[in-house]
């Protein structure tokens, strides 16, 4: 009983979706969409909409006009705690609570889900990202570096396996060489474990190695959406070309 | 409505006898309650009430004792509550301060005066008057009299400008004070410094400055041998000073009313000057002066008591023997005290926290909420007080919902900031992740919040301790009880008595509350 629209091979649907914040339109009837098992990166540069974008997945933004669908049903026929206890989320500094071990940091959806063995649960989100739960479990955040913050917040995201995994900005505070090297473990083993990803970055570098697809962002509305490499040889527009020279991406990829 | 009950439950342990009047009303007849004595918190009011209770006391009747009540307000309004029964007012006093009218008149037509207006008005009655008036005397050193010839308050018109005053903020004040006096004589501004009843004579006599205003019965004015200048207009009121009674005690106690009668006229200025002179310059002890003049008054029966307090030439020694032997008397001063700050305190920790809590989920107008709590802060603490007396009488009540609404600001501040600044990262990914909002401020608010909260309970604990020696003054006991007395007897050592005490137990109770801090302070966030 699916509606003509309604398309159950895709994770995430965008569908002419504008928000306006105070009457200036951050998102312009923007639809995007992201297949199962697919990684798609969000670039541009702040102030272009992406993280409002991913925000609307599971509906810590409203959206003005516009129907957004997760693995085919509409967000709104899903309560907002379920859905956001059914998708990964990876913020900027990791977020994880102060006052909590990393253990517990991670066990929180498994938990929040009253799922079986919520500790197992942590100790193998944990193994995922590369991080031994008898030296790391019993930590608290503040007593981790930068890249192991990031990574506990990964495992945290991962912990009640999702389908899906929404990702802002999961490396941007982090030094160059701790990104580059996150940034690859994370590839392999989302490719692995064949999640479904949307990653907002501001770094294109970034994207283009991480994504099976991009989508520029500018001003609201998508400039091009396309494999990494098709868009290194054919930018779309004037400005995914500037993009592109600006962050001295090779176009021999 | 917890808290309600908290209190209601810590009220059950304060013994029977500082409960407050209403208690006392509602549980005891109202002919057979104790007679409730009060006095202002000067030497010659606290000598005045001690003798009331002690001829009461004589002549069979049950007496508590409420010395030391902040003001003539707090007194009156006291009285009018029906809180207390009887204290000594000046008639001069009711004529100005509390009717508000001129001063002017014999003492004859002042006495009638406020004698129809106070039972016309609130059935509160004037007794006779003792025998002696208390006025303000205007004195200076005798050297400065004989000098310039000084014999009246005219001659000081004349010679006022180059004269520093040193008068207290009432008589600085009030209409039938400097204002009316430089009106009344013509006096040229001179110099004014505002000094505290317990130094004005030492700073007349070191020629600190120049004309003090004392009463006339005090005997300072003997001690450091000052010459009284004449009111040679009249313009001071008479202020004769007379039992002034409640309305229920007159109903209801003949033998009250006529045991007090016994004092009508028989107290003339000269005893009154000596009997002062005795509790305050010699230092001898209250309840002995007072036995002592209702013996000479031929009013009880006994041997003549002459005690010294002994005023040692090492202070610190006779302190701590002083302090030593009323050591009983002192713990008993601080487990009250800190009662007052535990009511108080534990009340505002249940009203301010969830009020911030509240505050912080509808943002709006939280910041003009938080001011208007801040606003009890800046209500001087006597007008706080005064203000409680005829909704809640005198005694433990008015002082615990005073202290009470001195503790909310502090920790309705830092429930709201505490909670709304906390760790914005964390609460944002906590909410993505899927916690309701009542799990973020379960598992993640408050506990983060928790030593910002404990700190403003801590600011509050500390003021508390502080405040609540000003509690003295409408009657509810703890450590400013001697503090008060001491003030008003001139006796240092009674000062310190209740100072220090109240010192230590502001630092005890600020380190356990911040023991407290720390202990709800998580791990992974403290320092």
């Amino acid at each position: 009983m699916l509606n003509a629209s309604e398309r159950p091979d895709l994770a995430l649907e965008a569908r002419d979706v504008t928000k306006r914040f105070s009457g200036a339109p951050v998102l312009e009837c923007l639809s995007l969409v992201v297949g199962r098992g697919e990684r798609v990166a969000l670039v541009g540069e702040s102030g272009a909409g992406k993280t409002t974008l991913l925000k609307t997945f599971n509906r810590m933004v409203r959206p003005d006009e516009g129907i957004l669908r997760v693995e085919g049903k509409d967000v709104m026929s899903f309560s907002e705690v379920k859905l956001r206890r059914s998708i990964g989320y990876v913020q900027q500094d990791g977020g994880l609570l102060p006052h909590w071990t990393v253990l517990r940091n991670v066990a929180l959806v498994p938990w929040l889900r009253h799922m079986d063995d919520r500790k197992g649960m942590a100790r193998d989100a944990l193994n995922l990202v590369g991080l031994q739960t008898a030296e790391f479990g019993h930590r608290y955040p503040r007593e981790l570096s930068g890249g192991e913050r990031q990574r506990v917040a990964l495992a945290r995201a991962l912990a009640a396996r999702p389908d899906i995994v929404l990702l802002d900005e999961p490396f941007g505070a982090l030094d160059a060489i701790t990104r580059s090297e996150l940034l690859e473990s994370v590839r392999s083993l989302f490719h692995e474990i064949g999640v479904t990803a949307l990653m907002v970055t501001h770094d294109l570098r970034a994207a283009v190695r991480f994504a099976d697809r991009v989508a520029v962002l500018r001003d609201g509305k998508i400039d091009q959406v396309a494999d990494p490499r098709i868009l290194c040889r054919t930018p779309a527009t004037q400005y995914v070309e500037e993009l592109l020279a600006r962050a001295g991406v090779e176009v021999d990829v | 409505m917890t808290a309600a009950v908290i209190l209601a439950v810590a009220m059950q342990v304060v013994p029977a006898d500082s409960m407050s009047s209403q208690a006392e009303t509602a549980t005891l007849d109202a002919r057979e309650r104790a007679i409730v004595v009060a006095s202002k918190p000067f030497g010659e009011s606290f000598l005045l009430a001690e003798i009331f209770a002690q001829l009461l006391e004589s002549r069979g009747m049950e007496v508590v004792r409420r010395l030391g009540l902040g003001a003539t307000e707090i007194a009156f309004q006291g009285l009018r509550a029906g809180a207390i029964d009887v204290y000594p007012e000046y008639t001069g006093t009711g004529l100005v301060a509390i009717l508000n009218e001129e001063p002017s008149g014999t003492p004859e037509e002042v006495f009638r005066r406020v004698a129809t207006a106070f039972r016309e008005r609130w059935g509160i009655h004037w007794m006779p008057p003792l025998g002696f008036e208390n006025t303000y005397a205007i004195a200076v050193r005798r050297e400065t009299a004989e000098r310039d010839g000084l014999r009246t308050l005219s001659d000081l018109a004349r010679v006022a400008p180059g004269y520093i005053g040193g008068f207290t903020p009432d008589f600085i004040g009030r209409g039938d004070g400097l204002p009316g006096l430089e009106k009344a004589y013509g006096l040229r501004t001179m110099e004014v410094r505002s000094l505290l009843q317990a130094v004005k004579y030492q700073a007349l006599a070191g020629g600190d400055v120049d004309v003090i205003d004392g009463y006339s019965t005090d005997g300072q004015i003997e001690r450091y041998d000052l010459v009284v200048l004449t009111d040679d207009r009249g313009f001071f009121p008479p202020y004769e000073a007379a039992p002034l009674m409640s309305r229920r005690l007159w109903e209801n106690r003949p033998e009250a009313v006529r045991a007090l009668s016994e004092l009508a006229g028989i107290i003339d200025v000269e005893t009154m000057r000596s009997l002062n002179r005795r509790l305050e310059v010699e230092g001898e002890a209250l309840e002995d002066v007072a036995r002592d003049a209702l013996r000479v008054l031929g009013l009880v029966e006994g041997p003549a008591i002459r005690t010294i307090r002994g005023r040692s030439t090492s202070p610190t020694d006779s302190f701590m023997s002083y302090f030593w032997a009323r050591r009983g008397e002192t713990l008993d001063l601080t487990l009250r005290h800190l009662w007052l700050v535990m009511a108080s305190l534990t009340g505002a920790i249940f009203v301010a926290v969830p009020f911030g809590l509240l505050l912080e989920r509808a943002r709006v107008g939280a910041e003009g909420a938080i001011r208007a709590v801040g606003l009890f802060q800046t209500i001087p603490s006597i007008a706080l007080l005064a203000f409680m007396i005829p909704l809640l009488g005198i005694g433990v009540i008015p002082a615990v919902v005073a202290l009470f609404l001195y503790s909310l600001f502090p920790i309705v501040r830092n429930t709201y900031t505490g909670i709304r600044d906390a760790d914005p990262v964390a609460v944002n990914s906590a909410r993505s992740l899927g916690m309701t909002e009542g799990q973020i401020l379960r598992y993640v608010r408050l506990p983060l919040a928790a030593p910002v909260i404990m700190a403003g309970i801590r600011t509050a604990g500390v003021i508390t301790v502080g405040t609540a020696t000003l509690a003295a003054f409408i009657g509810a006991g703890g450590l400013g009880d001697p503090i008060v007395a001491g003030l008003a007897l001139s006796d240092t050592r009674m000062i310190l008595a209740g100072a220090i005490p109240a010192a230590l137990l502001a630092l005890g109770v600020d380190a356990v509350l911040s023991l407290v801090e720390w202990a709800v302070t998580p791990r992974g966030v403290s320092v």
